[in-house]
């Protein structure tokens, strides 16, 4: 096409006069505008590409440490602290020193701001806990058998401006000041679980004995008063407890054991419930996971487990261990959960420490702790880690850690969620409770995306196939010019107008007259041949009237007919061999579930948007066949239809293909029609009679709700990307194949 | 000729091949039937039924409705609902009666079993009254209050009539009043605050500025007083008539007209009355607002938001569709470069909309709309300006979502250009953009053309991108009015397609709507059709027109 190079000589220019030189000018002008436009205009959408691929890059990109302060020792919280927490905005940390005194210290320098003693007399803390989803709740417990509750909060002092404000800690005692529980012995574990209806608290002696708090909450509707209503527990424990943690709903003592057990007692009267072994080592640490439903356990090998109670058949729970997660070096020391995410941090006795997320089952992080540590503190937003030292030396680690709840199995493989009964593919991005287990499974979309796709090339292809056949090959050119332009209709109506047609009118149709349905599917075809053979045989007059070619419009009151015929006759066969109401009998005799907006709707109203995309690409390879090879195959004596058969098909067969590839691509992503009628829900399952969600129409619904950067905005965009990867390869495919045809053609 | 004989030609297939054909022209035709026959419907003043019926413990009462549909059942299934069914039929005929007067009733349609009506007339005296709430009344006609006098009984139809234009008229004027003058009012009110907060942003320092700003603040509310008062004045005169109604079952309604919009008897309208009623509906809708959560009214804010929108992306898709096709094929060196590129662009039309959704909410909406409103609109923030979606970015989304078909129309009109055209221009001495510009980009027209009007056709039907970058519902005001800019490329916008989808699966009174989404769908459907068919028309004309150029 370009051949031509129209460079216009250099020395003639210079001896034009100017006009001559504006010209010149003006082309190069053009040149340069058009090069550089086109350039950017295909830049452009090359950008769209690049764009997700940005947007999507960080879900896989490994969690890191941006930096590590020093925040030094601090004298009075020596040797080392039994408890640190950081505050929301990361700038005060919190620690609580062995002998029981509170220090608020900048997270910046390290300086002191407060700090408060617990107890008027010594104290030697011997165990703390925390509750996971109040995380400002900690525990305290001490060699004396004295049990403590505090709270510490952070006000923000705006009183010298935005800019200059500051975070300013206090510590509150919302169940009093004193020793809520008093031990025989010195406190070994502790563990505290605490709602607006009440307040459990476990602790385990040194001399064996558990004891469970339990205080009630009431409030009295009108002053508002909150009345504290306490009752204690007590019993022995015949083997040597490790580990103690309490469910979330405060249902359940976990207690580990030296042999690698651990143990589920009631809290309602303190009797064992059920035993599991989860490791070969003794359990040194157990925590709850954030909602309190999962326990994380850690053992003296280094191995790191998770379990929670999974419901049997029998409907009864039973605590199993669901996942192991790569293990650190040595005996787990601390199990520190996350407190908005299903992550956990674990440390272990050498100093290692390690991030995880709970879901994926991955580590997501590892930090070496430079010697052993003697505490830990997660920031709310979990983007800070506190490591304290034996020597009292405070660490701070910020960790850029943005999307540890997405990996690669837990997009495309089962997982087994929380208060699941066993691994799935499960899609669900939200929930109102806000220590919701995000699940975010591709699978089930992708499924739906095919099944959709699948059913609606079902429609489509056998009718666009036959269509484009008939048209290329057998019709009069006159009924060609009316029927192009039509299926050009076709083509135009806004997929809009199709979905809501299929939700609001075929779909109750459907249900109304499925028997009617299906009956068409047995009537038309030996309907049409039944009368193409008496028109052939008896048509008589009207036949030689009817010139070759024109066969559809006569079949267009025929097809009415066979179809109102099918209709009236779905009535009484659908009453002798479905006892009345075939739609009825599919659920309550063949145990078939029915949506009313399911995927045969579906099938019918996407197949319906691609057929004019299969017909007209087909169309043309139909009837891109050389002539001279038709012509050629009828004068050796062929039938039309074997000439079809054996000649023109074979030879069109790759456009064919690619016309079935272009109109696979468009049913992957249509939207409207699939958000308009299915019922949107992610299930996994091929009944023609069953709803769907696809990627396209999940984008479409959770786009506008999603928050920017959040993991579930990237896995949309994930799934967008998915989808334009897939109809570009589809369409790539069929293109090469398509321009493979030419080429063959070209040679005939 | 025997079946056997006769089927081992291979008739038989053709003929079946021949009744897809059919198969595809009845389903084109009956789908556009539909939409037609029902959108249409919508407009047309059906008469009014009185029904008396049986209920099951024998006392009878009466409905007065529209009868809407007329459907089979069977026994089984009313059964189920826990109906006692009477006689003895397998299947049961039932209609649909629409009787409006939902803030009486309850609701708008009753279903009523044909085998319990007793008697069914239509009473010449049956009123339709369509309000501004509540739907459409059905009833009789009392009487007529103005002021302190009343006309009652038949000779107040003029009377009602007469009052209705009243009340039409002043509510035009109220709404003139609040959306200009006071719109305006507001708008400069919101001006001034933007204006304080960027003198405060700038540091605060400027007690001249601050001082004229909460003067000209302190103009505007004293006009937004006596606008005000004037408004005050309006009120009390549209709530100065009632009309007085009666529904079938004796209850009587006063009704203020300022909740009347129009009232129809339709039984005693002839047919000229009824095809005028049909046109002035028609009109109504394609120029009106909608009411009542979308549920009522008309969709010229969607007729409006769709077109400005494919104008706008016109606009932008022309000429850099046109500039990258000409590079293409005129500038590009050719080889393996340009024919990967030529395939992705010709991927790229199949990729799906939605795709170019979720690019435009990332890239445009909050990347370029985040960077622009930290640097433009700081006073405004956190209210966002650009940083949400809207019209422009709607436009932008949609530019690049059809630049592959323009990019690729374009080519394939300068491919059908015959090398010798261009090698006489050039032969003759014009240079290469002379060649182009004069010879053939003229002869490529046609293709172009085409090219463009099929964008917007795709572009007018594309709904599921725009439900990302800034369709709403219900948009406050439409993106072009009389205050400065004009033109606010910012502001959110209706769309015909998102307005179907939106009214018939998000409405709360889906059953009442669905007449109205048939309407808007028919008007999707004749805007789409008739750009395609002035596609066809226009390229066809363009190709006679230079045919004689063509080898």
């Amino acid at each position: 096409m370009n051949a031509v190079t129209p460079e216009t000589p250099e020395i003639a220019i210079r001896k034009r006069p100017r006009y001559q030189l504006w010209r010149a000018r003006k082309d190069s002008i053009a040149r340069w505008t058009i090069s550089i436009g086109g350039t950017l205009v295909i830049g452009a959408i090359a950008m769209i590409f690049v764009y997700l691929l940005w947007v999507v890059w960080p879900l896989f990109t490994p969690a890191s440490v941006e930096s590590r302060v020093e925040l030094g020792a601090n004298n009075e919280t020596a040797p080392a602290p039994a408890w640190l927490a950081l505050d929301e905005q990361g700038e005060v940390v919190s620690g609580l020193s062995r002998t029981g005194v509170v220090h608020f210290r900048s997270a910046h320098g390290g300086e002191m701001i407060s700090s408060q003693p617990l107890a008027t007399g010594e104290l030697e803390v011997t165990a703390t806990a925390f509750e996971a989803g109040k995380p400002g709740l900690v525990a305290v417990g001490s060699a004396s058998g004295a049990v403590q509750v505090f709270e510490h909060q952070y006000a923000m002092d705006f009183s010298t401006g935005v800019e200059t404000r500051r975070v300013v800690p206090s510590l509150e005692f919302p169940y009093g000041e004193d020793a809520l529980l008093s031990l025989q012995a010195p406190v070994t574990h502790l563990a505290i679980a605490d709602d607006s209806r009440a307040l459990l608290l476990a602790a385990h002696g040194a001399d064996g004995d558990l004891v469970l708090l339990r205080a009630a909450k009431t409030q009295n509707l009108l002053s508002g008063e909150v009345q504290i209503d306490i009752q204690t527990q007590s019993q022995g424990i015949p083997f040597g407890v490790t580990a103690l943690a309490l469910s979330g709903d405060r249902r359940w003592i976990y207690l580990g054991d030296a042999s690698g057990n651990i143990h589920r007692f009631s809290s309602e009267n303190l009797e064992l419930q059920q035993t599991i072994a989860v490791s070969e080592h003794a359990i040194s640490a157990v925590s709850m996971l954030l909602g309190g439903v999962s326990l994380l356990v850690g053992d003296e090998s280094g191995a790191l487990y998770q379990a929670f109670p999974v419901r049997d058949d029998q409907n009864q729970l039973s605590l199993q261990a669901i996942r192991s997660f790569p293990a650190l070096q040595a005996e787990i020391v601390l199990i520190q959960p996350e407190q908005r995410r299903k992550g956990f941090v674990a440390v272990d006795s050498s100093g290692n420490v390690g991030l995880y997320h709970a879901t994926t089952g991955e580590q997501v992080l590892d930090i070496d702790g430079q010697g052993p540590v003697a505490a830990v503190g997660l920031s709310p937003r979990a983007n800070a880690i506190l490591l304290a030292g034996e020597d009292g030396s405070i660490a701070l680690y910020e960790v850029d850690n943005p999307h540890p709840d997405v990996s690669w199995a837990t997009l495309w493989e089962k997982v087994w969620y929380e208060n699941y009964p066993e691994p799935d593919y499960v899609w669900q991005s939200s929930a109102a409770n806000t220590d919701f287990e995000p699940k975010f499974s591709l699978t089930p979309l992708v499924f739906g995306t095919l099944k959709a796709a699948l059913y609606a090339m079902l429609f489509a292809v056998p009718l666009a196939l036959m269509a484009a056949a008939y048209t290329a090959c057998f019709m009069a050119p006159a009924v060609r010019e009316l029927v192009k332009p039509i299926i050009e209709v076709m083509a135009a109506l806004p997929t809009v107008v199709l979905g809501f047609l299929a939700g609001l009118w075929l779909a109750p149709f459907v249900e109304k007259h499925l028997a009617g349905v299906f009956m068409i599917l047995l009537v038309l075809p030996p309907g049409v041949i039944a009368f193409a053979y008496l028109w052939s045989r008896h048509g008589g007059a009207f036949r030689k009237r009817v010139p070759a070619g024109w066969a559809p419009l006569l079949l267009v009151p025929v097809v009415v007919l066979l179809v109102a015929l099918a209709m009236w006759f779905a009535e009484p066969v659908q009453a002798v061999l479905f006892g009345g109401d075939l739609r009825a009998w599919l659920t309550r005799e063949a145990g078939i579930a029915y949506d009313q907006r399911n995927a045969l709707v579906i099938g019918c109203a996407m197949g319906f948007a691609v057929i004019p995309t299969i017909f007209s690409i087909a169309e043309d390879a139909f009837y891109g066949v050389p002539r001279s090879l038709t012509m050629g195959s009828l004068a050796l004596g062929a039938t039309p239809w074997q000439t079809m058969t054996s000649v023109i098909l074979p030879t069109a067969s790759p456009g064919i293909f690619s016309a079935l590839m272009i109109g696979l691509g468009r049913a992957v992503g249509e939207t409207m029609i699939v958000l308009m009628a299915t019922g949107n829900t992610p299930i996994m399952d091929w009944n023609l009679f069953e709803g769907m969600r696809t990627l396209a129409a999940n984008i479409a619904v959770e786009m506008p709700e999603s928050a920017v950067g959040s993991s579930h905005f990237r896995v949309l965009f994930l799934a967008a990307l998915v989808l334009f990867l897939f109809t570009f390869v589809v369409n790539t495919g069929a293109e090469v194949i398509r321009q493979r045809l030419r080429e063959k053609y070209s040679s005939l | 000729m025997r079946f056997r004989q006769w089927a081992s030609t291979g008739a038989p297939w053709i003929w079946l091949n021949a009744a897809a054909v059919a198969a595809l022209l009845l389903l084109v035709g009956g789908l556009v039937l539909l939409i037609a026959f029902r959108g249409l419907g919508h407009f047309w003043p059906t008469g009014v039924e009185r029904i008396v019926y049986q209920d099951e413990s024998g006392a009878r009462s009466t409905l007065l409705g529209q009868v809407r549909e007329r459907e089979e059942i069977s026994r089984q299934r009313l059964e189920e609902a826990g109906q006692e069914v009477p006689g003895e039929a397998l299947d049961l005929q039932r209609i649909l009666l629409k009787t409006g007067n939902r803030d009486i009733s309850g609701s708008d349609f009753r279903w009523v079993l044909e085998a319990r009506i007793v008697q069914r007339d239509k009473p010449y005296s049956a009123v339709v009254v369509e309000r501004t709430e509540w739907g459409v009344f059905i009833g009789h006609l009392l009487g007529v209050r103005q002021g302190d006098s009343l006309v009652p009984g038949n000779d107040s139809w003029g009377a009602f009539q007469q009052a209705i234009e009243r009340a039409s008229r002043l509510r035009a004027e109220i709404s003139e009043l609040e959306r200009d003058q006071i719109g305006e009012i507001n708008h400069q009110l919101e001006q001034l605050r933007l204006r304080e907060r960027r003198i405060e942003l700038d540091g605060g320092d400027n007690p001249v500025a601050l001082e004229e700003i909460e003067t000209r603040r302190q103009e505007l509310r004293e006009q937004y007083l006596v606008f005000e008062a004037q408004l005050e004045t309006y009120y009390e005169q549209i709530q100065r008539d009632q009309v007085v109604l009666e529904t079938v079952d004796g209850q009587r309604v006063d009704l203020p007209l300022a909740n009347v919009i129009k009232a129809w008897r339709p039984n005693e309208m002839s047919l000229g009355n009824k095809i005028g009623h049909f046109l002035a509906a028609g009109w109504a809708f394609v120029s009106e607002a909608p009411r009542e959560a979308n549920t009522e009214g008309g969709v010229f804010p969607a007729i409006f938001g769709t077109v400005l929108m494919v104008l706008i992306m016109t606009v932008v898709v022309f000429p850099f569709g046109v500039i990258g096709g000409i590079w293409l094929r005129e500038y590009a060196r050719q080889g393996w470069l340009t024919r990967t590129v030529r395939i992705a662009v010709n991927n790229l039309a199949g990729v799906p909309s939605i795709v170019y959704g979720v690019f435009g909410l990332g890239f445009f909406v909050y990347a370029l709309g985040g960077s622009i409103d930290a640097l433009f609109f700081e006073e405004a923030l956190p209210m966002p300006t650009f940083g949400t979606g809207g019209l422009f970015w709607a436009s932008l989304t949609l530019a690049l979502l059809t630049l592959p078909v323009v990019i690729i129309a374009t080519e394939e009109g300068l491919a059908r250009i015959p090398r010798t055209v261009r090698e006489g221009s050039l032969a003759l001495g014009a240079t290469r953009w002379e060649t182009l510009w004069r010879t053939v980009l003229p002869m490529a027209s046609p293709g172009i053309m085409t090219g463009l009007i099929l964008a917007v056709a795709r572009a007018a039907g594309e709904v599921a991108p725009l439900m990302l970058v800034g369709v709403v519902k219900l948009a406050p005001s439409l993106p072009v009015d009389g205050q400065f800019p004009y033109l606010h490329l910012e502001r959110k916008f209706m769309h015909l397609g998102f307005h179907i989808y939106d009214v018939g699966f998000q409405s709360p009174n889906v059953e009442a709507a669905r007449p109205l989404v048939y309407a808007t769908a028919l008007l999707l459907v004749l805007v789409t059709l008739l750009l395609n068919a002035v596609a066809i028309v226009a390229r066809n004309r363009l190709r006679d027109k230079y045919r004689g150029l063509e080898t």
